[in-house]
């Protein structure tokens, strides 16, 4: 295995991270629309996540980074590419990240509504094109010999890439509601139980639909392997969602994630972005990585500082394990 | 307009904009940081209550502040790709690797760490909890330093060769990016430029409340933290500034002739405070010049020789080929002197403000005034101002708040379009830096959408700042007094509300 395989695991590592984690929390926030009955409960909601949210920001800025040093040419063709939902995502992290802090430093109740709004739009749509954006790199877009893309926006919204941005934002409503379930007490916990069957038949229909197409388009072996394993973990999650295990079934969430972005980079391999022009155009991990000198220093900081990132950020879930409710909210209570 | 419109004007643009933006929040981020964590620790070890108001005061200001500096700060990482991708395709081999280093290690610690300082005031016992503001403090200074590692890198590009059939940079010492003496420098520089800024942030806003007598004990307390910061980081401000700039002097001549808007070379070059006339063509009408001070910035030599803007031209034609190689060179004659300006004159109000209230607890008994007043500055020994010039320092003070903010800005315009038309020095050129695949419709959007966004932002962010400056440090409950002693907090009280929540 070279580096640049390495490099391309451990991507694929920190997008799976990224949507394992802010899934939930991009969930979360879908759900103060979808699940919250009013202010109280909305609070309950965004509270869960208050404290962990940053830190899951962040792996996207870290997978962000990580191919810029490791895959320029990816970087630069994803980015300058996809211009314009990635423009919108952008916005969107930023008023969403706004909102979170913002919205209780005024107490007026249209303040605090305005930014609740904020956060259900924010988070809906970014799940949504994050979705669409990984179907577009899956499927291959119109890259030139310069690797330049030369589609138009409107490209990047074939059926495909559109399915698959169904498919995360169903999948990461429903990874929120599960850890609604798991980190709240009271009504909203039991309602929370409910909607996730709802949310979760529903991503079960749509996942299988995308991940079976992309296993007859570009899939192998490993592919399926993985497809099986985020099928039986999401109808796992559907089961233990039912018997009241909420552990288990947010876990078996976080496994559906998991192994369905697996797949998704399975069937990517060895192309990191295929042209769909000429084959011999596209992006793989070879011709679009750094030199094996700057992966190597990357790779040491890597497996450094990955284990202590870890450390730390499992241990915030551990100080904030405690489950909270509308009584838990200091105005609310009082 | 067809070609003020290009997209690269465009895209420097934005990438202006966005940046200088971004900066506004990021010196404040790093100082309120580490001088929230003072204040915390002050109480950790006294627990005098007025150290814990403080904390919580500037903290909540801290946040606020470091809201803005992160989502802005997710732009300026994407943005290289959406606008400048013949940049990154050439150089992200060795300029990827920082940023990937900062997410990796002073990124996540710092997001990781600010959100258990702010929800685990009620579960957290009390030196854990101040061991997370201080760790976010850490994070912040990591952070700065590995991106101005990669921007200095720009400045001055080392360790790395260029590979002709890939067409791009690639690292060959990564120790020498990171240690270069325009990283150093630069990093010393811009932290001390940083203290400055919250140094003065917390005597402006202190001032405030002392003009008004209010919050007394806690703003006697902010000023006098304030003020030592800002004097002490006023000085290593200077002497940093006065080795960046020798450094700058080697190493990219055309900046400091330009910031000087020296045309031709010359021995025991002055050094002009004020221009009056057209510094684009030369400023012969000039108003106050120090002699032979250019000489000694940049070769701690009063008489030494200094090369000019078209003595350094005429050089790099020769070596890079025909082309005019001068930066803006009004934005760089201004824009290194507004730097200086601003920072120095809250400098002196932060000097002016140290010696003033230097002996207000020796004061003869007939002037002292109670701890729950505000004292009267003192002029000299054993004599006070005039209540009413007190107060009148108390409002130039104010404005302390804003100069460096300012100086900051004129220092990244300054530094960044002196650097002109150069991105890497002598490398790579802006113009061959843009993304050839993006539209000006698009670039032109994405400005427009980022500024608005930003235009707004701040108007919410500034009226935010200012509704909790007016609010003065928040009364104390019994749990704030009593942290808990177990990780995790109180778990037998299970509805007990949270001591924090969004």
């Amino acid at each position: 295995m070279e580096l640049h395989d390495v490099w391309f695991v451990l991507i694929a590592v920190l997008w799976t991270g990224y949507f394992f984690l802010e899934g939930f929390d991009f969930g979360v926030g879908i759900l103060t629309k979808l699940l919250a009955r009013n202010r109280a409960e909305r609070r309950v909601l965004i509270n869960t996540i208050g404290p962990v949210w940053d830190g899951n920001e962040v792996w996207l800025l870290t997978a962000g980074g990580a191919t810029f040093a490791a895959f320029p040419e990816w970087y630069a063709t994803l980015f300058s590419g996809f211009y314009l939902p990635l423009l919108i995502i952008l916005v969107c992290l930023i008023v969403r990240g706004v909102a979170f802090e913002y919205r209780a430093k005024r107490s007026e109740e249209s303040w605090q509504r305005n930014w609740e709004t904020a956060i259900f739009w924010t988070s809906l749509v970014p799940a949504l094109l994050w979705g669409v954006a990984f179907g577009n790199i899956v499927r291959g877009v119109k890259i030139n010999q310069h690797f330049e893309y030369v589609g138009s926006f409107w490209d990047l919204l074939n059926p495909y890439a559109l399915l698959g941005g169904l498919v995360t934002l169903t999948l990461f409503t429903f990874h929120g509601a599960v850890f609604t379930a798991l980190k709240t007490v009271g009504d909203i916990r039991a309602r929370a139980r409910k909607l996730a069957l709802w949310v979760g038949l529903t991503t079960a229909v749509l996942a299988l639909a995308f991940l079976l197409w992309t296993q007859a388009d570009s899939g192998d072996g490993e592919s399926l392997v993985a497809l099986i394993v985020a099928a039986v973990a999401l109808v796992a999650a559907l089961v233990a969602n039912q018997f009241g295990r909420e552990g288990w079934s947010f876990t078996l969430s976080g496994v559906t994630i998991v192994a369905a972005v697996a797949m998704l980079f399975l069937s990517l391999f060895p192309n990191v972005m295929p042209s769909t022009l000429n084959g011999d155009w596209s992006l793989t991990v070879s011709n679009a990585s750094s030199s094996p000198y700057t992966l190597k220093i990357m790779t040491w900081c890597a497996a450094v500082a990955t284990p202590i990132v870890l450390l730390y950020q499992g241990w915030t879930y551990w100080v904030f394990r405690k489950r909270i409710g509308t009584q838990h909210i200091a105005e609310i209570a009082h | 307009m067809e070609l003020a419109l290009a997209p690269e004007t465009l895209a420097r643009w934005q990438f202006g904009i966005t940046t200088v933006y971004h900066f506004l929040f990021v010196p404040l981020t790093i100082s309120l940081a580490a001088l929230t964590a003072g204040l915390q620790t002050a109480w950790v070890r006294t627990e005098k209550e007025k150290y814990l108001r403080a904390t919580k005061f500037w903290g909540k200001l801290f946040l606020i502040n470091i809201a803005m500096g992160v989502v802005t700060g997710i732009v300026q990482e994407f943005q290289f790709g959406m606008n400048w991708s013949d940049y990154s395709r050439f150089v992200g081999d060795i300029f990827g690797a920082p940023l990937a280093f900062e997410a990796l290690i002073a990124f996540f610690f710092e997001s990781t760490f600010i959100g258990l300082w702010i929800f685990g005031w009620d579960k957290l016992p009390k030196k854990i909890h101040l061991a997370c503001i201080w760790m976010v403090a850490i994070g912040t200074v990591l952070s700065a330093y590995f991106i101005l590692a990669a921007n200095s890198w720009m400045q001055h590009p080392v360790g790395y060769k260029i590979d002709k059939a890939k067409g791009r940079a690639e690292l060959t010492d990564f120790w020498a990016v990171l240690t270069q003496n325009t990283a150093l420098s630069q990093v010393f520089h811009t932290l001390s430029a940083a203290f400055l800024t919250g140094g003065a942030f917390m005597v402006g806003i202190a001032a405030y409340h002392l003009a008004r007598k209010k919050h007394i004990r806690e703003m006697k307390t902010s000023l006098r933290l304030g003020l030592v910061t800002v004097v002490v980081a006023g000085l290593l401000t200077a002497v940093s500034g006065d080795v960046l700039g020798k450094v700058m002097f080697k190493q990219q001549p055309m900046k400091m002739a330009a910031a000087e808007a020296l045309w031709n070379g010359q021995d025991s070059a002055p050094f002009s405070i004020f221009a009056y006339g057209d510094v684009e063509k030369g400023h012969n009408t000039v108003a106050i010049e120090i002699p032979g001070l250019l000489s000694f910035l940049a070769n701690d030599d009063f008489g030494s020789y200094v090369p000019g803007i078209n003595d350094v031209n005429k050089a790099e034609q020769q070596k890079f080929g025909p082309g005019d190689y001068r930066p803006n060179i009004p934005v760089a004659f201004w824009g290194f002197r507004w730097m200086i300006g601003f920072g120095m004159a809250s400098f002196a109000i932060g000097l002016a403000g140290l010696w003033l209230t230097r002996k207000k607890f020796m004061l003869p008994q007939h002037l002292r005034v109670g701890d729950d007043e505000v004292p009267h500055l003192v002029l000299f020994k054993n004599k006070a101002l005039s209540p009413k010039l007190t107060v009148w320092y108390w409002r130039i003070a104010v404005w302390t708040l804003a100069f460096p903010l300012i100086a900051n800005s004129w220092g990244w315009i300054f530094t960044e379009m002196g650097r002109q038309p150069w991105v890497v020095y002598g490398v790579l050129q802006t113009r061959n830096a843009v993304s050839p695949g993006v539209s000006q419709g698009e670039v032109l959007t994405s400005m427009i959408v980022f500024t608005a966004l930003y235009a707004i932002l701040a108007v919410v962010e500034i009226k935010l700042l200012a509704k909790y400056v007016k609010a003065g440090p928040p009364e104390l409950t019994e749990d704030d007094l009593n942290p808990p002693t177990k990780i995790g907090g109180d778990m037998g009280d299970a509805d007990k509300p949270m001591a924090f929540s969004y």
